[in-house]
């Protein structure tokens, strides 16, 4: 037995066979007959970026980044939309995806009928939003580099941050899809990412809010979603990244596995 | 792969039972299939036919009794047991975002062969399927034949030692059946063992060497389909239409001519060992039948005989 095998075994994690690649390979063989919905994905928060951080951000001019730091806005909201754009992309991917896959489609009774598990779906079905949402970033990147808003060369770790955001928001997602049951349902998925959007001190600075408030904001997710692309973006680094990228790791690990338990109640019964 | 020794059964089943909360679905049965064989589960709707099958596809955990496949437990060396087989399931679960031969390539994937292995069993696959002209067409616009078809092709892709059907022609016409039995027997005969679920009884008698009858969650009969036949019904069964709704009136009148009559809603089966004279005694009777047929005896008058209902109700 070797340590992987000897760890799958004492933690409560559902089986798997370590084949998700293969079905990354499939949503890969998918997509490309409907690659078009690829790219609306890259469009989006390029054309916030343009809206809102050069149009408004002319009008705006600096803002306070904290720590009395004054940024020019459309380097202050850059990270922001990054960041949000990531969860986006992973919650679209493991919520309306999946939910179709896994009620009409019936895409995981067939799969669970080869060797792969459980735990193969939900890494897999993570690991295809994550693969996306790094193309996405990817390319956000450089378009607000080229943009000149971003104002170190730290922001390329942002890359990386974003993906850490799509893969905790991807996990969770997919984690509360399993226990949707009908379309309606997904009202409340907008419900909690709309006010996350434009409050996780996205906008405007966390400062602008009341002291509790401040507390409500800075317990969200996006909130370290944002302030981790953030502090990249803008170059200020500190320990408090590492709390950020603890948050978010924490919720992934908890969704991967969470979800993986879910497949198996709903399909392996 | 280690090669299954010749003697131990491929699957052997002990008090196998399936429980959804307090409902019992499959209620300990017991049953063993040899390597090289076709056996078939048979029943109604609602037996626990397609339970049976999930369970030896490793897709559903029993309840409670004992399961080895290939010498293996299900509960620990799944995705091991699952390598070796193919699964038709009752429905046709394709992928419908990917085309005919998509479905086949990737379906081999999650064997974990490579690609180029892959590529070369699809081609022969979709060929077995008579689906190469489709190859490119995405699956949704297909019929139920040719999606059946390509299911079955699909399942076949990893050469599994052990093919599983639930329900393999249901929906399917006449021809494309007798195809699709064609495909089987050839299957069968390169040594690939058989286990399949039907509510038909020529698919059961044309395809199974032994099969067992389920009936609310038990096994009620077992043997070959001749077997069956010889135990459990007469040689042949006289088949008699009256112009009257109610057909137990009849049966009163016939009382004594023959060992057995079965009283249904639209007609009266006599179990005889000679169906001409039984109806020529009929007629001595003074009995006027709109129809009368003599005809062999199959798995149908079995399973009616064991269970007092029709197959397909
Ligand atoms: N997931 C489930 N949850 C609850 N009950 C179930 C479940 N699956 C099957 N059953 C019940 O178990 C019984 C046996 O079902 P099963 O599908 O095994 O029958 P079957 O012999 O395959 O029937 P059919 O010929 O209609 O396919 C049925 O009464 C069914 O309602
Ligand atoms: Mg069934």
């Amino acid at each position: 037995m070797n340590a992987a095998q000897r760890v799958a075994r004492t933690v409560p994690i559902p089986a798997g066979a370590g084949m998700a690649r293969a079905l990354v390979e499939r949503n890969v063989r998918a997509y490309k007959h409907g690659w078009i919905t690829l790219l609306s994905g890259f469009f989006e928060p390029i054309f916030y970026l343009f809206s809102l951080g050069v149009g408004l951000g002319a009008l705006i001019g600096e803002i306070d980044a904290g720590g009395g730091r004054a940024v020019a806005y459309a380097s202050f909201v850059a990270p922001a939309l990054m960041a949000s754009a990531a969860m986006n992309g992973a919650v679209f991917d493991s919520t309306f995806n999946v939910f179709f896959k896994l009620k009409y489609q019936k895409l995981y009774d067939s799969v669970l009928s080869t060797p792969l598990g459980p735990r193969d779906v939900a890494v897999g079905e993570i690991g295809w939003a994550l693969i996306r949402g790094l193309l996405y970033s990817t390319v956000f990147l450089f378009v607000a580099a080229v943009s000149g808003a971003v104002e170190s060369w730290w922001g390329l770790l942002a890359v990386p941050a974003a993906t850490l955001i799509g893969f905790a928001f991807a996990a969770v997602g997919m984690a509360l899809t399993t226990f949707m049951r009908t379309w309606q349902d997904f009202e409340y998925v907008n419900l909690a990412i709309l006010p996350m959007f434009l409050f996780s001190a996205t906008f405007f600075p966390l400062a602008t809010y009341p002291g509790v408030l401040q507390w409500v904001v800075q317990a969200t997710p996006l909130y370290h979603g944002v302030a981790l692309t953030r502090e990249l973006m803008l170059g200020d680094i500190g320990s408090g990244i590492l709390v950020h990228v603890l948050y978010l790791a924490v919720m992934g690990l908890a969704g991967v596995i969470a979800s993986a338990h879910r497949v198996e109640r709903l399909l392996l019964r | 792969m280690a090669p299954h020794p010749v003697d131990r059964p491929l699957i052997s089943a002990h008090q196998l039972t399936k429980q959804f909360g307090d409902f019992t679905a499959v209620g300990g049965i017991d049953f063993e299939v040899r390597a090289g064989e076709a056996f078939g589960f048979l029943g109604p709707n609602g037996a626990g036919k397609s339970s049976t099958m999930r369970m030896i596809g490793c897709v559903s955990p029993p309840s409670a009794g004992t399961l080895r496949i290939l010498g293996l437990d299900p509960a620990a060396d799944g995705p091991q047991i699952r390598g070796r087989l193919g699964v038709v399931p009752q429905r046709d679960t394709l992928d419908e975002e990917l085309t005919v031969r998509e479905n086949i390539l990737v379906y081999g994937r999650y064997f974990g062969l490579p690609r180029s292995v892959v590529r070369e069993r699809a081609a022969e696959l979709l060929d077995f399927a008579q689906l190469t002209d489709r190859a490119d067409s995405i699956v949704e616009p297909l019929s139920g034949g040719m999606k059946r078809r390509l299911t079955i092709a699909r399942s076949l892709v990893n050469n599994p030692e052990l093919l599983l059907l639930d329900e393999p022609t249901t929906g399917l016409d006449p021809q494309a059946r007798h195809v699709l039995w064609d495909r089987l027997f050839r299957l069968k005969r390169s040594g690939v063992t058989l286990v399949l679920t039907t509510h038909y009884m020529d698919e059961a008698e044309q395809l199974c060497d032994r099969l067992v009858v389920m009936d609310g969650g038990r096994i009620v009969a077992e043997g070959s389909p001749r077997q069956l036949i010889a135990e459990h019904a007469t040689r042949e069964v006289l088949e008699l239409r009256f112009p009257a709704d109610d057909h137990a009136a009849y049966a009163v009148k016939l009382d004594g001519l023959v060992p057995r009559i079965e009283v249904l809603p639209d007609r009266l089966l006599l179990y005889t060992e000679d169906g001409d004279t039984t109806a020529k005694a009929v007629h001595d009777r003074g009995l006027a039948p709109l129809s009368v047929l003599a005809r062999r005896s199959t798995l149908e008058d079995v399973f009616l005989h064991l269970t007092g209902r029709t197959l397909i109700d």
